[in-house]
């Protein structure tokens, strides 16, 4: 078995490269702490694990054997299993030697459906957020953990976890959103217009072509998510919560080569609410309101995401 | 490369689940070198398994006529439906001999990093057969991993106001081993698995 590396201690400490291992040349072995964001199989039994990590960035690394029942790193290396990884330096993967679980998030968060849909596209986001392989990528991964934390203990809405993880992700990617002052030329705000080109609300003089009006609220939601006001997001109402989101969403497509497979899958609490209003048994008592700027931000988000296909 | 031929039965090969490129050529050369009827009784399989194997309208599982064998069978509950991912989980499960109810086959689990939701798996014909109201338990079967639990969770959610039992299989602990070596994933839903001891 691959385990018996001989290696050192299996002691959790800070991440660091551990040494050569005398008996095998060119192997040396090292340490880190990440979040796994996705599987891939590999061969019969194997997985290429792409895990995002504290000092390393993003890595693919090779888990060998974990698809077999017996193994006992298979469970340790699911999406969103925060764990303590040593890895040995492989000619074209490095392969995975030891795991220990920091935080096994994937447990809670698959056991609710919208944490679920939420936290794959929290994944999904975060891997295409941090472009280059072992670049390290420090502030995406501590968003990462404090995104994850909060769906697996329920503390806010899936969906605004979502949100608050997309705007603050870009930001860290260098494309902050600008909801306060305009876009283009920094008037100070509030404005009414809402531009995914320019970056955020603009004022009527730098008025691009596309805009749209979204809610005040709306407006204060994404804000909240950006700055991290929970007590502001968390008592925001439904229809501002799918205005934001559907900001949000044009936003992410807007800056990414092409879009978020996993983000059609979201299930937003309305939806919830809907189902289980229907069977009666969560006191789902928000009221549908009509929408007002979403289906315009719908339309905008189809366009984008439609021009963003054909280039792709 | 190859001659055309051979070259093309590589590549053919290649695309196989968890065949390589070197044994890809291992086994093109293996065919190269074996008797002609055992290389065309692997042929006839090939086409024979295509033209002559179809999809249980019931259930989803592999069949040869219509129904599979499993929904045609009377002695067969049909109060009881097991939900699997595979039709390969369907002969694991009926290598216990421990089932008599029937299955119902989703063709996946629900992984939205691979573009597959509810309406990709054969969760509408699982509503539909439950809507008539002869089945009285669902076992979920899905795999004891993070899409299978997922999937488990939306469909016990799913069929909760139908008035129907469910239960998820225990995911328990690999018998022969020592507790101190599992894990804690699998650990902690062998807690949640626990039955009472009759004494
Ligand atoms: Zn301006
Ligand atoms: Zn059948």
């Amino acid at each position: 078995m691959i385990i018996g590396w001989g290696g050192p201690g299996r002691g959790v400490g800070a991440s660091a490269r551990v040494g050569a291992v005398a008996d095998n040349g060119d192997v040396s072995l090292y340490r880190d702490e990440g979040i796994v964001l996705r599987t891939q199989k590999l061969g019969e039994a194997d997985r290429i694990i792409t895990v995002l990590t504290r000092a390393h960035g993003r890595i693919r690394v090779v888990g060998k054997g974990v698809r077999r029942t017996s193994s006992r790193f298979g469970a340790r290396l699911e999406p969103f299993m925060h764990v303590d990884l040593q890895l040995a330096t492989g000619r074209t993967l490095d392969v995975v030697t030891q795991v220990e679980t920091l935080d096994p998030f994937g447990r809670t968060i698959c056991a609710d459906y919208g944490s679920y849909t939420a936290g794959t596209a929290v994944l999904e986001t975060a891997e295409r957020l941090t472009a280059e392989e072992r670049e390290p990528a420090l502030q995406h991964y501590l968003l990462l953990l404090g995104a994850l934390r909060a769906l697996a203990h329920g503390e806010h809405d899936a969906g605004l976890v979502l949100d608050a993880f997309v705007l603050r992700g870009l930001s860290i990617a260098g494309f902050a959103p600008s909801f306060a002052e305009c876009a283009r030329c920094a008037a100070d705000g509030p404005h009414r217009l809402f531009s995914v080109q320019a970056g955020g609300m603009v004022c009527t003089a730098c008025r691009p072509p596309g805009t749209v009006v979204p809610s005040p609220e709306a407006v204060a939601l994404l804000s909240a998510l950006l700055t991290g006001d929970w007590p502001v997001a968390d008592a925001s109402d439904a229809r501002a919560r799918r205005d934001a989101s559907g900001i949000t969403a044009a936003f992410l497509q807007w800056h990414l080569e092409r879009g978020l497979r996993s983000l059609q899958f979201v299930e937003r609490r309305g939806d919830e609410q809907a189902e289980s209003v229907a069977r009666g048994t969560r006191g789902g008592g928000g009221v549908r309101e009509e929408p007002s700027a979403t289906s315009e931000v719908e339309r905008l988000y189809r366009e984008i995401g439609d021009a963003e296909v054909e280039q792709a | 490369m190859y001659e055309g031929v051979v070259q093309g039965l590589i590549d053919e090969l290649g695309r196989l689940p968890g065949v390589g490129p070197k044994s890809a050529q291992r086994i093109a050369f293996h065919i190269l070198a074996a008797d002609p009827d055992d290389v065309h009784r692997l042929a006839t399989a090939l086409t024979e398994v295509k033209e002559k194997i179809r999809f249980c309208t019931v259930c989803g599982n592999v069949a040869e006529a219509e129904q599979c064998q499993i929904c045609r069978d009377p002695r067969r509950d049909p109060a009881i439906v097991c939900v699997v991912e595979e039709s390969k989980d369907v002969v694991a499960i009926e290598r216990t001999r421990e089932f008599r109810g029937r299955y119902h086959v989703l063709g996946g689990a629900i992984s939205p990093i691979e573009g597959i939701g509810p309406d990709e798996l054969r969760v509408k014909e699982l509503m539909t057969r439950i809507a008539d109201g002869t089945i009285t338990e669902l076992i979920i079967a899905t795999d004891p991993n993070l899409e299978g639990e997922a999937t488990a969770t939306y469909l016990a959610r799913l069929v909760q106001p139908m008035g129907l039992r469910v239960t998820r299989l225990a995911s328990g602990l690999p018998v022969g081993g020592d507790l101190e070596y599992a894990d804690e994933v699998t650990l902690g839903r062998a807690f949640e698995g626990r039955r009472q001891l009759d004494v």
